[in-house]
């Protein structure tokens, strides 16, 4: 059986559509007799049959467009196949790999180049290249880990020259990262800052009564943080646009609440995030963040665990602080610092006055996003959360 | 003699007026002195080359008289010097030309001498290889009819440059579309050093418009009124819209080829001697004077002009300003 | 904005430079009634009238002299020879005439000409309707050369060079009429002539290359990239002049360059491109500078397997990268 193909009629041809069919199936076909009518761009012609034989089959309806190739019917040949296709000798000469002349000891310019620029030694490099030859992608990377290990040989202060009374200190790469992220914060984000007080009291008698047993059962301590951070993330699931980011086309309200929280380090400030904060109990909040502060502390964080958070809070309380004045980390919207607990004389609401345990909520927002009044209630519901604390919980 | 038939004379039949007639005679005088100056100062070691346009004056006047170069252009070849004058440059323009300086403004001293062209004196700009101007010609003809506009294109060239196949193929395209161009087509005898004989079986030039299904004419390039005249003839042929015409006209090259030839290798001295005889220049002035147009006094008052002119002209272009040497480099585009 | 086959974006190109200035106009053998043999310029006689869509003699020299004395009058030309493989008798005009034009006169004379001529091979076209012969020309200062590799850019690159006020030789990968289709603007667009531009971006290998062979290239990169090549591949547009700043640019990047076309080899655009790289990217190169192209015969043979061994096809690039990507 042989097959009838779109001929290549025309050297730009890609295409052809099919006019009349001259030939029913069943037809006899002398050889060059005309098969089909083809149009394309070019021609208009008729297919003539290159073989003699029984139209079989047609596979190409009248009207269609095929590509050049396609088969568009079938005869069942009076010849023998055998004699027919000329068989298209393929080359033998394949196409020549390039071999180059080269060992580990042969070195590329651009290899010498960098090799003097930053005085490596070639002979300690091993070669990814053809035949071990070291390639300038390794001469590169070598210098990348160099990089990496003097930042981690670095004393923490490096030994400066003193001129005068002036200090210099080198600047770390994660110094300068938290330099461009706040400068870029700082600059590009219309901040607006509020704050609100809260009496604690009731939450700091809950943790009193817990503390011990906690410890015992958990094996970690219990800070007030989880608490704080319970309330906030409750509210932001009632105030979801202050976990949101602004962006030109629009702002995106995150679904999950991935709370970002500020970890000091010796050296630095990192920023962890707890994901799916939302589903954890206090105790969940706590060995989240134990864990978490570990990681940090020991500089042991993954890129996930610093990445996809939608709110940061802050225990700036933990430093002694009362009062601050927190920059967004973008792109979220909102950050709120959690002060020091302190006592204090307040008047009570029936003018008495009494010693209760306070804490100011400091909070930052993209005003792009949020304006005073969600934020206003936000912070009102926080507050109201805190202070209704049951005495009796137990956590 | 009074009494006599007032018969017309040859000019004022062609509808020349007698100053118009003095005027192509002082035209070819001044191209003919412009060429002997050149020859002084090539041999004088002043100027490395020279090509000559001497025994074709007749020939190039005749016809860019019958010419409106303020509407016409042509696209000459190197022999051309009448026609470039008749077109409009000076001997100061030619004088720079030739000394290669900034300010000829056939070039800016960028071609060698012959290589005329500029676009205000509607003169195409010429190269060396022969015939490619033919095409131009046709082109710029073509233009002419695609704007409606009425001006002709000349297109000239030797007999030597009538058997490449840009004359033929500019010939045949101009043919089809009926373009205002006139081939003109002077046949001095030589190309550089090969005879008529060796160059074409047929007898004429001429007779190749036949092929092209436009007219064809042969005429004396000596005979500068004649030639006039048939171009006068193929000029309104193409303004009418009636298409190309293709003269040939019959001149002899009186110099070598070239300031680097020598001729004595391949003709003989009686030849050259015999076809100095008959230059249109003094073929020309003989007429002038039966015409009672011109004597001895009034051609020496022409000539002692046009050597003032012309000394003029080697004296500034002497001395002018050459090119900067890096602006070499100026021109490969527009910018 | 359409996805336009190649060819229709160049035809696109003519309608428009035609509609918007009366000193377009189109010759050439063929082009008129009949639209052109591959049918670029279909349609435009209906629109446009037999005398700026010129049906010429069988001349090539007469067609490019006359482009050249009407575009010397104002006129924008755009000549069409049938295959670029019958340009030749027209070299002398080009060369001589087109190229120096502007030169010889001192800026005075000027030829703002478009050449068009299909090229390239694998369509069956054997000797003479297969050639490429940018490497000709690409030595002439004076003259232009595009080739354009998307439908996009070959309507913005035509437009440019019928804008341009010097002669520019617009070459078209005849392969490519019908099988490269892409987002075309619609109306006005113009591509400078001289920019080069990356098709795809990649740190290991750069793979400069024009026409046809960018989609080859692109093709074969797609593939690498699953096996860790990362290919940087650079478009030409325009051969002459040569965007030597892209070049350079897309050589330090890598320091491993693949130069491939399918015109042959010795002294091709390749050979220029690599003494341009080593002139000026010596210490940022990591290999030697490699060239993939045709053979050194004179021509494509017709037989089919003698045409397939002459041509480049993905496979031949894919193992030419490869090999540079383990050097």
């Amino acid at each position: 059986m042989a097959e009838v193909r779109m001929p290549k009629l025309g050297e730009s041809v890609t295409e052809g559509t099919l006019g009349k069919w001259l030939k029913n199936v069943g037809d006899a076909v002398s050889k060059y007799e005309p098969l089909v009518e083809v149009v394309t761009d070019k021609v208009t012609a008729e297919i003539p049959s290159d073989e003699e034989g029984i139209l079989i089959e047609i596979a190409v309806a009248e009207g269609e467009t095929v590509r050049v190739g396609t088969v568009l019917a079938y005869i069942e040949q009076s010849r023998p196949a055998s004699e027919q296709q000329p068989v298209l000798v393929e080359s033998n000469q394949q196409h020549k790999a390039i071999e180059p002349l080269t060992t580990k000891q042969r070195y590329s310019p651009a290899v010498r180049y960098l090799a003097q620029k930053h005085a490596v030694d070639l002979q300690t490099l091993s070669g990814t290249g053809f035949a071990g030859r070291i390639t300038r992608k390794d001469v590169l990377a070598s210098l990348q880990t160099v990089n990496e290990q003097k930042e981690t040989d670095k004393p923490l202060l490096p030994p400066t020259e003193e001129k005068h009374d002036i200090q210099t200190i080198a600047i770390t790469p994660i110094r300068k990262t938290i330099a461009t992220r706040m400068t870029e914060s700082a600059r590009d984000v219309p901040h607006a800052w509020m704050m609100v007080e809260a009496d604690v009291t009731k939450l700091v008698k809950v943790r009193e009564r817990n503390k011990k047993s906690f410890k015992e059962r958990e094996g970690i301590d219990l800070t007030y943080f989880p608490f704080f951070m319970k309330v906030v993330v409750d509210a932001l699931k009632e105030y979801p646009m202050l976990n949101s980011t602004w962006t030109n086309d629009g702002i995106l309200v995150h679904q999950g609440i991935h709370l970002s929280v500020a970890v000091a380090t010796e050296d630095a400030l990192v920023v962890p995030v707890i994901h799916h904060a939302d589903r954890l109990s206090i105790s969940g909040l706590a060995h989240a963040l134990s864990a978490i502060a570990t990681r940090a502390k020991t500089g042991k964080l993954t890129l996930d665990d610093v990445s996809g958070g939608t709110f940061t809070i802050n225990n700036t309380g933990a430093f002694g602080s009362v009062l601050s004045k927190p920059i967004l980390n973008p792109p979220q919207a909102g950050i709120l610092s959690i002060e020091s607990i302190i006592k204090r004389p307040v008047v009570l609401a029936d003018d008495a006055i009494a010693i209760r345990s306070m804490v100011n909520l400091c909070i930052s927002i993209d005003h792009r996003v949020l304006d005073g009044l969600i934020t206003g209630r936000f912070m009102k519901l926080i507050k109201g959360k805190l202070e209704a604390f049951d005495v009796t919980m137990d956590v | 003699m009074k009494g006599e038939i007032n018969v017309l004379s040859k000019h004022h039949q062609l509808g020349l007026t007698d100053d118009q007639v003095i005027a192509m005679y002082e035209k070819m005088l001044e191209a003919r002195l412009i060429d002997e100056r050149l020859w002084l100062l090539n041999r004088a070691g002043k100027l490395p080359f020279v090509v000559s346009c001497q025994g074709q004056e007749g020939a190039q006047i005749g016809a860019a008289f019958a010419m409106d170069p303020t509407i016409d252009y042509a696209a000459p070849y190197y022999r051309d010097l009448g026609t470039i004058l008749a077109f409009g440059q000076t001997p100061k323009d030619i004088m720079l030309h030739m000394y290669a300086r900034a300010e000829d403004p056939n070039s800016g001293g960028r071609q060698m001498p012959g290589h005329y062209g500029s676009k205000k004196h509607h003169l195409m700009s010429i190269s060396s290889p022969v015939s490619t101007q033919i095409p131009h010609a046709v082109g710029m003809a073509l233009a002419a009819k695609m704007r409606k506009e009425t001006f002709v294109t000349y297109v000239s060239f030797g007999e030597g440059s009538s058997n490449q196949g840009d004359f033929h193929e500019g010939c045949n395209f101009a043919g089809v579309h009926k373009l205002p161009v006139i081939f003109f087509c002077e046949n001095n005898q030589y190309a550089i050093s090969v005879p008529l004989a060796k160059q074409v079986a047929c007898e004429h030039i001429a007779d190749r418009a036949l092929g092209y299904g436009f007219p064809g004419v042969v005429v004396d390039g000596n005979d500068v009124l004649e030639v006039y005249r048939v171009t006068k003839e193929a000029v309104d042929r193409a303004r009418r819209g009636d298409g190309p015409t293709l003269i040939e006209a019959l001149t002899y090259r009186l110099t070598p080829h070239s300031s680097d030839d020598d001729d004595r290798a391949y003709r003989s001295k009686e030849e050259v001697d015999e076809a100095k005889a008959k230059d249109a220049m003094i073929v020309f002035k003989d007429y002038l004077v039966k015409q009672g147009l011109l004597d001895e006094s009034k051609e020496k008052t022409i000539r002692d002009r046009l050597m003032q002119a012309i000394n003029e002209a080697t004296d500034y272009a002497q001395t002018a300003q050459d090119p900067p040497p890096e602006s070499t480099l100026d021109y490969v585009y527009a910018n | 904005m359409a996805v336009k086959l190649f060819i229709d974006a160049i035809r696109d190109a003519l309608f428009h430079a035609m509609r918007e200035d009366e000193q377009v106009f189109v010759l050439g053998e063929d082009v008129g009634v009949r639209g052109g043999v591959f049918r670029v310029t279909q349609g435009l006689i209906e629109e446009f009238g037999e005398q700026r869509v010129m049906d010429t003699p069988l001349a090539e020299s007469g067609i490019v002299g006359v482009a050249i004395g009407a575009a010397a009058m104002g006129f924008k030309p755009v000549a069409e020879i049938q295959f670029v493989d019958f340009i030749l008798p027209a070299v002398n005009q080009i060369i001589s005439e087109a190229a120096k034009m502007r030169y010889r006169s001192n800026n005075d004379w000027t030829c703002p000409l478009v050449i068009r001529a299909p090229f390239g091979g694998g369509v069956h076209g054997a000797l003479y309707h297969s050639q490429s012969l940018e490497a000709l020309f690409y030595h002439v200062p004076g003259l232009k050369i595009v080739i354009p590799s998307t439908a996009a850019d070959a309507k913005g690159l035509l437009l440019a060079a019928i804008r341009d006020p010097d002669p520019v030789l617009f070459f078209e990968h005849k392969g490519m009429y019908r099988l490269i289709r892409d987002e075309v603007p619609d109306g006005e667009h113009i591509v400078p002539i001289g920019k080069a531009t990356l098709r795809k971006t990649g740190d290991d290998i750069t793979v400069i290359t024009y026409g046809l062979m960018v989609h080859y290239a692109l093709e074969v990169a797609t593939k690498l990239e699953q096996e860790g090549i990362h290919a940087h591949i650079l478009d030409l547009r325009t051969i002459a002049p040569l965007d030597r700043e892209a070049i350079i640019e897309a050589a330090r990047h890598t320091g491993k360059v693949l130069i491939v076309h399918e015109d042959n080899k010795t002294g091709g655009v390749g050979a220029e491109i690599a003494a341009m790289i080593a002139e000026e990217a010596l210490f940022d190169l990591d290999a030697p500078i490699m060239r993939l192209a045709g053979p050194d015969v004179p021509a494509m043979p017709y037989n089919a397997g003698m045409e397939k061994f002459y041509m480049l096809n993905p496979q031949k690039i894919e193992d030419a990268m490869r090999n540079l990507a383990r050097f």
